[in-house]
């Protein structure tokens, strides 16, 4: 069997998804036509006619996200019209869903090179504005228990008995981490600047990071989701189900959840030929992918479960695994998953998480990917395991071996 | 089909407007059977095939009401299978409608009585409704059967008042409006004050509007119609869609209504699409609801059973209907002060006696808080409120009691106390005066040793608060006559109660049944259920509250006497285990929410969360049971218990049991009752009826216990597919 193999990742910085925010006036294709550029520029021995497809995850697929933007961006860029182009959405799992899709598709023989990852303009195309019969049909709702994910974050925290001050340690931490590593350079190889059509730099690096965030400056914050929970019943609808509990305890906001972004990233997949024939030299393998679920009104425990399955599948151990990337949806998924799995924060979202940068979306999943594998080869460690969690309850995992 | 045998009548007047009178032959009322179907059908035809000088329609009933409704004796035989015929038949029923809807000239209601349901639709279809003012209700009732209103209720006011008014104010709830507020709601147009008005009325308004074309056609049949508020396109609707199921499911506290939940996706799907496709999606879920069993529980007890109670179907036959006209009222607490209000608000002149006349003034003066609550809130004006407190007079002197017919006695639950108090006012009353208690507990044959005359004597048994609580159980002695019952259900009726008629026994019928449920709700807090799975159950199952609660608001000191009475009766030597939760509690020092401490913590008399030291009492256990269990075990001992009442004679009558628990102990509506439960009980596999809830029983019984083994009478019930005396 081929093995499908990392030949480049980058991505844009992350800019704050609202319109103050850098990237609010560049259009979610242009993000993708950046990094489409860049590929070229990074290596020159790519030859575009070998791409297959340019697969991009898309949470929010409409307006100026919709009609399979992967396609429109490859045209825009000046690819080949041999280059194909596909729009998938696994929720907050999208862009490492492109990835793994992409790794078993080279994994598979059929296809010798492709591109994956995803963009998300969460500041022009906001969440959940794409409807959908999970949200929007009462038919469908009522029989599926659904409730925002905000819900589920803060039932999980209730389950674990983790307190704001748990959780707003841990947000603290995150940022902390990630400041130190953006200013000790740790993500400039994957950050392509985003520039304006005469060149000039929009945005260099990420914007959403406060640097010096304690425990203390965060405990201002007003809960995000307990008008949510209570105001609106969905704390009721958990409760149907979480039945021994007395309520849920509203935990998460602003400051420990993952922050509204907008960003792209794109990774460049291919089979052993291909690097060969292109001189591209191969970063990492991809051992195993899986994806799983979990009950789906908690929503967001099913990082553990896919984890595991992937880590069975590759034939591994948790011990086996140097790194652990999960993303920062919220506080308590992260931490739940470190408990879930055993293991220690010390080895976990090293250069901080999207709590301190930001979750675009449908990219983050190809995101945290590129800055697992950049802190592998920082280190000089081996493996890494790469995780989100994702609506209705579903959880993803990658794992990669440097070579 | 004859001209006799329509039950639409057509007439064409000299001006050309067709009166289209619903005249069923073969009932009092109108309903929405097979003859109706068909003759509207053929009505609607001829008005389109005799269009030439037609300048409009009037919709008129023939009857005392305008419309009563659907089938409901169809609707309760209606099977899944039944599924294609049963949507035909809607189908049929909204295409006429909407036929008549369509018609090119102004169509208008000249509604004269209660349309409720099929009846209000039949009218929604017209472009004009005008009412005859009068005592009647208004409205689409269907949510409190298990149905919703499948006529086109549901699509056309979606697009008279838009989603959210609509589910909000007129479908969910069901709920019924007098002709005012009907007409400020928008349901109905205008309003008339004399039936000689009412057709003059209508047939006005078409020749006003002959060749007006817009008025002749519905808002949402004219070119760049919206419907109000949005549809979930919209993305201001879009933002709090999400939470119409969320809200819903916490306003029913997580029980399974059926109709609610099919009127809320019925009417937000139906948004999205046509008039014609939104209607054909009501149809479906009408038919779903129709043939499932939730709507035959609810349309048996809140129609069938409630309408023959209401009827008289408990009381003795034969004997003249009574009428009190001086009530003596002993014992001026809570209970009796709420029991004087009742009786003066009826019209009834009562005297109000306690030991001391302050008590009694006190008592009266609850009457004077209640009717300025209702002035205040524009229920009553203050010369009713007036003329009611007039009617209560507090006194401390048994002689004031002279000349009382009616002797309705609510002191302290002892049976001394009772006998002594009757004994005082006796010689004073009319010698053939009805003598009623009011007790929850105590056997009615015993108290009646006090009085020199038991046939007159009778029990009573009022729910707190009595202003609110509609239902009233009637207890007869050993010695009560039919005489002295059918007088007391007179009483209850007049009152505006619900009567239920059972027969003397420890508890009656209501306080053994709601006995069992807290017993049992104990009883899975010392085996280790974790406290709020025992609560939500309880509400998941759709009881108001779980049985802690309840234990704390009853008070565990009086939950404790019960079940010692209740043991030497069954002579029991050991107590049960919920008895030694109840002595442990108390020994805590937490006997009930009026002592501030119970299994829930109190702050000033507001219900806080569950005391937190209870765990250490009694530890959750690691494992627990299924959470269906944790439900079904809290109905199957209320249920069984019920099944053993009937087979000792306690109760005879299943609309009886249904009402009685429904109304008085919080058995969960959407059963239909405590012994339609049984009849109807639907298994996890889907089998319905007693024998599958025999079956339940046994499984229980194996896992819990043998109080939830079925007794041999019931086996053979199930096994002839017998159910209980109606």
């Amino acid at each position: 069997m081929a093995e499908a193999f990392v030949y480049d990742h980058i991505r844009t910085p992350r800019g704050k998804g609202k319109a103050s925010g850098s990237l609010h006036e560049v259009k979610p294709v242009d993000l993708v036509v950046g990094l489409l550029d860049e590929i070229k520029v990074r290596n020159p021995g790519l030859d575009p006619e070998r791409i297959d497809d340019l697969v991009l995850g898309v949470v929010s697929p409409i307006g100026d996200q919709g009609g399979d933007i992967a396609k429109t961006a490859a045209l825009k860029a000046g690819y080949p019209h041999t280059v194909a182009g596909v729009q998938l959405n696994r929720f907050c799992a999208s862009g490492l869903e492109a990835v793994n899709q992409g790794a078993s598709r080279v994994r598979g023989g059929f296809e010798d090179l492709i591109l994956a990852g995803g963009v998300e303009s969460m500041s022009r195309v906001p969440i959940g504005s794409d409807g959908g019969a999970w949200a929007m049909d009462p038919a469908t709702a009522l029989l599926t228990d659904f409730v925002p994910q905000g819900i589920g974050a803060d039932l999980i925290a209730t389950l674990e008995g983790f307190s704001r001050e748990d959780v707003d340690a841990y947000a603290a931490e995150s940022q902390a981490r990630a400041a130190k590593a953006q200013a000790n350079g740790y993500f400039d190889n994957a950050v392509v600047p985003v520039k304006d059509l005469n060149g000039v730099v929009v945005l260099e690096r990420d914007e959403f990071i406060r640097p010096g965030t304690t425990v203390e400056s965060l405990a201002g914050l007003k809960p995000s989701f307990a008008d949510l929970g209570q105001g609106a019943g969905f704390d009721d609808v958990a409760l149907e189900k979480y039945h021994w509990l007395e309520k849920i305890n509203h935990v998460h906001h602003a400051g420990n959840s993952s922050g509204i972004v907008d960003g792209a990233a794109i990774v460049v997949l291919g089979n052993e030929q291909v690097g060969q024939d292109l001189g591209l030299t191969p970063r990492a393998k991809v051992l195993a992918t899986a994806v799983s679920g979990a009950e789906p009104t908690i929503m967001l425990t099913g990082p553990a479960p896919a984890a595991r399955k992937a880590l069975a599948r590759a034939g591994l151990e948790v011990g086996d695994i140097d790194l652990f990337e999960i993303n920062e949806a919220f506080a308590a998924v992260a931490m739940r998953f470190m408990r879930d799995m055993g293991i220690s924060h010390d080895i976990t979202n090293v250069n901080g998480g999207a709590i301190a940068m930001g979750h675009p979306l449908g990219a983050t999943g190809a995101m945290i990917l590129g800055t697992l594998i950049d802190e592998l080869e920082r280190r000089g460690l081996r493996r890494g395991l790469a995780t989100l969690c994702v609506g209705g309850g579903m959880g993803i995992a990658t794992i990669v071996e440097l070579v | 089909m004859t001209e006799t045998q329509s039950a639409v009548r057509y007439d064409k007047d000299a001006d050309g407007i067709v009166t289209l009178t619903l005249d069923d032959p073969h009932q009092s009322a109108n309903t929405m059977n097979q003859l109706y179907i068909a003759s509207m059908r053929e009505a609607v035809e001829k008005l389109y095939d005799d269009a030439e000088g037609t300048v409009g329609v009037v919709i008129a009933s023939a009857k005392k009401t305008f419309f009563a409704g659907g089938d409901l004796k169809m609707m309760i035989q209606a099977r899944p299978e039944d599924a294609p015929r049963i949507f035909e038949e809607v189908e049929q029923v909204k295409a006429s409608l909407r036929r008549l809807e369509t018609f090119p000239k102004p169509v208008v209601a000249a509604i004269n009585g209660a349309a409720l349901g099929g009846g209000l639709e039949i009218a929604l279809a017209a472009n004009h409704r005008i009412a005859v003012d009068g005592r009647y209700e208004i409205g689409l009732p269907e949510a409190t059967l298990g149905l919703l209103p499948g006529g086109g209720g549901v699509t056309r006011t979606v697009r008279m008042f838009g989603i959210q008014t609509a589910i909000m104010d007129f479908l969910l709830q069901g709920t019924r409006f007098k002709v005012a507020q009907a007409k400020e709601k928008g349901l109905v147009d205008e309003v008339v004050a004399t039936y000689d008005e009412l057709i003059p009325a209508a047939k006005a308004w078409v020749l006003a509007h002959a060749d007006d074309e817009a008025a002749a056609k519905q808002p949402w049949d004219r070119p760049g119609y919206k419907i109000p508020g949005g549809t979930p396109s919209n993305p201001k609707l879009a933002a709090f869609l999400p939470a119409f199921p969320a809200l819903l499911r916490k306003q029913l506290k997580g029980a399974d209504y059926p109709a609610q939940k099919a009127i809320l996706s019925a009417a937000v799907e139906g948004s999205q699409v046509d008039f014609d496709t939104a209607s054909r999606i009501e149809s479906r879920y009408m038919t779903k609801l129709v043939t499932g069993q939730n709507s035959k529980n609810m349309i048996q007890a809140f129609f069938f059973d409630l309408q023959a109670i209401n009827s008289g179907s408990l009381r003795p036959q034969g004997i003249e209907p009574w009428k009190p006209t001086r009530a003596g009222v002993l014992g001026a607490g809570m209970m009796g002060a709420g029991i004087a209000y009742v009786l003066a608000r009826a019209g009834v002149a009562v005297v109000l006696k306690d030991v001391a006349l302050e008590n009694a003034e006190k008592g009266r003066s609850y009457t004077a808080a209640l009717n300025e609550k209702g002035v205040s809130r524009g229920k009553i004006t203050s010369e009713l409120a007036d003329e009611i407190l007039g009617r209560i007079t507090p006194t401390a002197d048994a002689a004031d009691l002279a000349g009382c017919d009616l002797v309705i006695e609510a002191v302290f639950e002892n049976p001394n106390l009772k006998h002594q108090v009757f004994g005082e006012i006796l010689p004073h009353v009319s010698p053939d005066a009805l003598l009623c208690s009011n007790t929850s507990t105590l056997p009615i044959t015993d108290l009646a040793k006090g009085v020199d005359r038991p046939q007159d004597f009778i029990g009573l048994h009022f729910f707190s608060p009595v202003d609110k609580m509609p239902l009233v159980e009637i207890i007869t002695g050993k010695e009560t006559t039919d005489e002295t019952l059918a007088r007391a259900y007179d009483v209850v009726q007049l009152i505006r109660k619900t009567p239920i008629v059972v027969n003397d026994s420890r508890g009656f019928y209501t306080s053994r049944v709601i006995g069992t449920v807290i017993n049992e709700g104990l009883e899975m807090l010392k085996e280790g259920v974790a406290p709020y799975s025992i609560e939500r159950a309880a509400t998941q199952a759709g009881y108001p509250v779980g049985p802690l609660q309840i234990a704390d608001e009853l008070n565990l000191e009086t939950i404790k006497k019960i079940m010692l009475e209740t043991r030497k009766g069954h002579g029991l030597e050991q107590p049960l285990a919920a008895e030694t939760v109840v002595d442990r509690m108390i020994e805590l020092g937490r006997p009930s929410k009026l002592k501030g401490a119970g299994f829930y913590e109190y702050v000033d008399g507001r219900r806080q969360a569950i005391w937190s030291g209870l765990a250490e009492e009694y530890p959750v256990a690691e494992e627990q049971i299924p959470f269906v269990d944790v439900k079904e075990r809290q109905l199957f001992i209320e249920a069984l218990e019920t099944a053993k009442c009937f087979e000792e004679g306690v109760i005879t009558s299943a609309a009886a049991a249904n009402i009685g628990s429904i109304m008085g102990i919080g058995f969960p509506p959407n059963t239909g009752g405590a012994a339609q439960f049984m009849t109807g009980y639907e298994s996890a596999t889907g089998e319905i009826g007693l024998a599958a809830f025999v079956a339940r029983a046994d499984e229980l019984a194996e896992k819990y216990g043998d109080r939830f083994r079925p007794t041999d009478r019931l086996r053979e019930m199930a096994a002839n597919g017998e159910s209980f005396p109606a």
